[in-house]
């Protein structure tokens, strides 16, 4: 990532793309990974935190690509936290309002989200240095590509530990659910197999 | 919420592990274990700056409360901590050079520890009073050092294994991660508590 060339660059379909598949942020970069493990033990709780984060890391970048020039640089990372803690805090209460089983389920990782270090990462290297437009436009693609990754872990780690997904049983009553893989240690293994198949992937598509 | 501080502690520290229960912190678990002699500045230095942040936020939560001003909690929990960690810095430049010198490029980034800020929120979401607050953060450093340093163990020895090139680097550490958490999921029902 260079983000002195991106300046010269107008707003492509790679603005948007970076973030879903090259750049993405749970496969390829490995950020934010406390929320990614930590929720992902059904793919509703996962879809709802990508969402969420979705959400913060688009405003927050076009509030940070507005006032760009305004802000002193020695101050910068302390107004970008303020901002992202405040439509963190939005995002909380909104969640609240909206469904009180979900906020349950969720607990404090929608206030952890402020610690995202996603946010911060785009908010620093990109929205800092970029127009809004090509800064929200990178910010939407970021945040698909978080919840698609977020998405990816949620659905296999219910389907192997309780056999259904979205809440919909799969395989019948026979189904013997392989518990560990909602638990803790399920989260660590599911993304390492994730990583591994990554991996293979590249490595099968630098030696073709 | 009555639990005993000793159940606190017990809980924090191996039952419900920051790290490996919990899935606070995960960036620096993943960053900085790589060797021991770095693993272990840098479990002290966030126990540290936990202390200190449980601290300031049983502060900054009976102050917000009186003042029906809870919105504001997330907004001053952040600015208190990253404050805070400036303070530590300081201080120990003054008082302790040496220990300064040890831990100096690890005291920023713990601001963007999501433990830190973890322990701030879940004292808070529990209501625990001054003691079990003070409790809660040095089990949960104190956990977050013991994981930082059984990962790097495990990765300096690693190191000497041949290892295939598509499982190195952070697939690995995942799994073993995952390894190091099934372990530690055995001390369920330890204390008495849960």
């Amino acid at each position: 990532m260079n983000p002195k060339k991106e300046i010269d660059e107008g707003i492509t379909f790679d603005t948007f793309m970076e973030g879903v598949w090259r750049q993405n942020p749970v496969f390829v970069m490995v950020l934010g990974m406390c929320p990614t493990l930590a929720v992902t033990v059904s793919a509703v709780n996962a879809v709802s935190m990508g969402i969420a984060t979705l959400f913060v890391l688009v405003s927050s970048c076009l509030l940070v690509s507005l006032i760009r020039n305004l802000v002193p640089k020695e101050v910068r990372i302390a107004t970008y936290i303020v901002i992202i803690a405040t439509f963190v805090t939005l995002v909380d209460y909104i969640i609240q309002a909206v469904s009180l089983s979900l906020y349950e389920a969720l607990g404090a990782f929608i206030q952890l989200i402020v610690v995202n270090c996603i946010i911060l990462g785009r908010a620093e290297a990109h929205a800092s240095k970029n127009p809004p437009l090509k800064a929200v436009v990178n910010a939407l693609g970021m945040g698909i590509g978080f919840t698609i990754g977020l998405l990816a872990l949620g659905a296999t780690r219910e389907i192997l530990g309780a056999g259904k997904l979205f809440g919909f049983s799969l395989f019948g009553e026979h189904f013997q659910p392989w518990v560990v893989m909602v638990l803790p240690p399920g989260g660590f293994f599911v993304l390492g197999a994730w990583l591994l198949l990554f991996s293979f992937m590249r490595s099968r598509s630098a030696t073709e | 919420m009555n639990e005993s501080l000793s159940q606190i502690f017990i809980a924090t520290l191996l039952t419900n592990n920051f790290v490996l229960a919990m899935f606070l912190g995960l960036c620096p678990f993943l960053g900085v274990s790589g060797r021991l002699g770095t693993a272990l500045p840098m479990g002290i230095a966030t126990t540290f700056v936990m202390l200190v942040a449980s601290l300031c936020a049983y502060g900054l939560n009976l102050l917000l409360s009186y003042f029906h001003l809870d919105f504001l909690r997330l907004i001053s929990y952040i600015v208190v901590i990253a404050s805070s960690v400036q303070l530590v810095e300081m201080v120990m430049k003054k008082y302790s050079p040496a220990l300064f010198r040890a831990l100096g490029i690890y005291l920023p980034l713990i601001t963007t520890n999501c433990a830190v800020l973890g322990v701030a929120l879940f004292q808070t979401a529990r209501d625990y009073d001054f003691a079990q607050s003070l409790t809660f953060s040095f089990g949960g450093g104190a956990g977050f050092t013991l994981a930082l340093v059984l990962m790097a163990s495990l990765r300096e020895r690693l190191q000497l294994a041949n290892v295939p090139t598509l499982v190195q680097g952070t697939a690995l550490s995942l799994i073993l991660a995952g390894l190091l958490s099934l372990t530690f999921m055995g001390f369920a029902g330890l204390g008495g508590g849960e």
